[in-house]
């Protein structure tokens, strides 16, 4: 008894927490299901592609939010992936181990700052910058919307998207790039044909993770994307998401449906990530069986 | 089993420990946000005088509404009466006792217009609506004689947050603008016809000063603060009135029903500020419901007196108007009506 208790449990807590937080994973599914079945009842499917939120009679669709929300994320995914990809292969290759490891840290630190700050900074560097690039293109000049919102967060999952590349092409195997080298392949040569290949599933997976955290930010993209509850009508447009949605409305939601639908973008929310994460993990599990 | 018993009579012995060695009792309370810094004047200061602590959440007034209905709480707050719906779920009949009047100013970012700019409703709803969308407008321009208007495009701001404030500005408007009451209607959040978002007062004060041509709707205290120019509106009387503290208290200077429940938006009084709201605190009528002592009617009863008199001399600091003479009136009968177990607490 005495010589396995210690094992057993550790075995036991392990075991407690693991299937503690799949339970809290599911409930959350569950209580967010439940909370929105009034809204359920009343729109069905139809909820998925209503472009009306109007409060006041009580008539709600999601698609502004999800088209807002796909919008933003996708756009500051594409934004991104240039910068991970050169600073993730340049801190993997090239920089000097000297210059690497204070250089991570510091792109690492990006993550930290809270996303209030992120609003705020955007709010007044951003904003403005942005208003003066839509009056020399000849777009409505509101400095909100779309495009501010979708470089807020470029720069906000940033840091993961670069630190996954980076991680992913450090674990090329040496072996390879030596053989690649021993042929003759110049440094270029080596991570476009070896790195960037042999990482590839990896680095897709770490994008896609980093558009997982894309898709539920809140607090930055209120602050900037001007939150009209309506179709945008073009990529300069003002538009709203389901998190900043649900974060503006849900304290005074009064009526039992406003409150439900409200209830059911976060369902949607919870959905739409979960199949982004569920991707990015099936990506994950084909690489490590190559 | 045993366990959890010992652990209750823990937080028993806990909670009544914490009573005790507060000697004096903690009135609760909850709701309306829009009057907290007030109410949090309000009651350190009674503390002080009386040592009888106030513990107030402002959680909103849905929410105030909630937890009187739910009897959690000594007073519910609310800056909107509550509907015959809601007056229905209550077991004992709830007053509402009007604290104080706060107005919706609006205001605006047009270079060279100064505080004062004159509107009449109609042309307020129209811009709000999208109609009229340049500062140079003819209907605008003629309201404001000696004023050269920038040909600029007008930029409406409002609250993405549901809020009491966008209430009672569409309240408003859908009272003088048919139109708007057909296209948008009123509500705490509702379906904005055109403009940019702000999430609360702040977001909406921030786009204001940081968007050339802005016109938008923020509480009375964010104007002054950032000392934004703030439009006169014309009331039912015809004349244009500037919110004032003055002209923000006169509004209530009108027929108010026995039971305070009725908005004094789109007032009749003469020199009223038309966007004026007041806040209420919701009792109980009967105070010996759910085993409350009477030392607790009691104080409340006492605290409420307070609040309709002496506590207003606090509100003007705090860019709230006071209740006028009329409205305190009305209050002191509603106060007087507050019985123990059938009888008047107050003499």
């Amino acid at each position: 008894m005495r010589t396995r208790d210690p094992d057993q449990v550790f075995r036991f807590v392990c075991w407690g927490l693991a299937v503690g937080l799949v339970v809290l994973v599911v409930g959350i599914g569950l209580t967010l299901l439940a909370g929105s079945l009034p809204s359920l009842k009343t729109f069905g499917i139809r909820f998925l592609w209503g472009r009306v939120w109007d409060p006041v009679n009580e008539e709600f669709g999601a698609l502004p939010f999800v088209v807002g929300t796909l919008a933003t994320s996708i756009l500051a995914l594409l934004i991104t992936i240039p910068f991970a990809l050169s600073s993730g292969i340049f801190l993997a290759e090239y920089a000097p181990p000297k210059i690497a490891g204070p250089l991570s840290s510091l792109v690492e630190l990006l993550a930290g700052i809270p996303s209030v700050i992120y609003g705020l900074w955007a709010l007044f560097y951003l904003v403005p910058l942005v208003r003066w690039f839509e009056m020399k293109v000849g777009a409505p000049p509101f400095g909100l919307g779309l495009p501010t919102a979708s470089l807020v967060l470029a720069i906000m999952i940033l840091p993961y998207a670069a630190s996954i590349t980076r991680e992913v092409l450090k674990m090329v195997p040496h072996e390879l790039k030596e053989a690649a080298y021993g042929l003759g392949a110049t440094k270029w040569e080596v991570i476009r044909r070896v790195c960037l290949p042999y990482g590839l599933s990896g680095i897709v997976a770490g994008f896609l993770l980093s558009l997982g955290r894309a898709l539920g930010e809140t607090m930055a993209v209120t602050m900037v994307i001007g939150n009209r509850s309506e179709m945008p009508q073009s990529p300069w447009d003002l538009a709203n998401t389901m998190a900043s949605v649900i974060a503006n409305e849900f304290t005074e939601a009064s009526k039992d449906l406003h409150l439900s639908a409200l209830i059911e973008i976060g369902f949607l929310l919870f959905l739409i990530t979960l199949i982004v994460n569920t991707v990015a993990r099936i990506i994950i599990v084909r690489l490590e069986v190559r | 089993m045993k366990k959890g018993l010992l652990m209750g009579l823990w937080g028993f012995l806990w909670l009544l420990g914490g009573v005790v060695l507060a000697g004096k009792l903690t009135l609760l309370g909850a709701g309306a946000t829009f009057p907290y810094p007030l109410y949090s004047k309000w009651f350190h200061v009674y503390y002080q005088k009386t040592g009888v602590k106030v513990n107030y959440q402002s959680i909103g007034s849905g929410g105030g509404i909630r937890q009187i209905l739910a009897r959690t709480v000594d007073f519910g707050a609310t800056d909107a009466p509550m509907s015959e719906d809601e007056m229905a779920k209550a077991r004992g009949k709830i007053l509402h006792l009007p604290m104080a009047i706060g107005a919706v100013v609006i205001s605006y970012n047009v270079p060279g217009v100064p505080s004062g700019l004159k509107l009449t409703p109609q042309v307020l709803a129209d811009i709000f609506l999208g109609k009229i969308r340049k500062w140079n407008d003819p209907r605008i321009v003629e309201l404001n004689p000696g004023i050269k208007f920038p040909k600029l495009p007008i930029v409406v701001v409002h609250r993405s947050d549901g809020s009491g404030t966008t209430f009672n500005f569409t309240y408003y408007l859908a009272q003088v603008s048919p139109e708007w009451r057909k296209r948008v209607g009123y509500g705490k959040a509702v379906r904005w016809p055109t403009g940019i978002g702000g999430k609360g007062n702040e977001g909406v004060t921030g786009y204001l000063k940081q968007f050339p041509g802005a016109i938008g709707y923020i509480e009375l205290a964010y104007a002054h603060q950032n000392k934004l120019p703030v439009a006169a509106l014309q009331n039912k009387a015809g004349k244009f009135i500037r919110p004032t503290l003055e002209s923000i208290s006169a509004a209530a200077r009108t027929n108010i029903p026995p039971d305070t429940r009725t908005l004094i938006v789109n007032t009749d009084a003469p020199d009223g500020y038309p966007l004026s709201a007041m806040t209420w605190i919701l009792v109980y009528q009967e105070q010996a419901y759910g085993g409350r002592s009477f030392e607790r009617a009691r104080a409340l009863v006492d605290l409420l007196w307070w609040c309709v008199h002496e506590a207003q001399n606090y509100n003007e600091a705090l860019f709230y108007a006071r209740i006028p003479e009329n409205v305190v009136r009305i209050n002191e009968k509603l106060i007087r009506s507050i019985t123990y177990q059938g009888k008047p607490i107050l003499r």
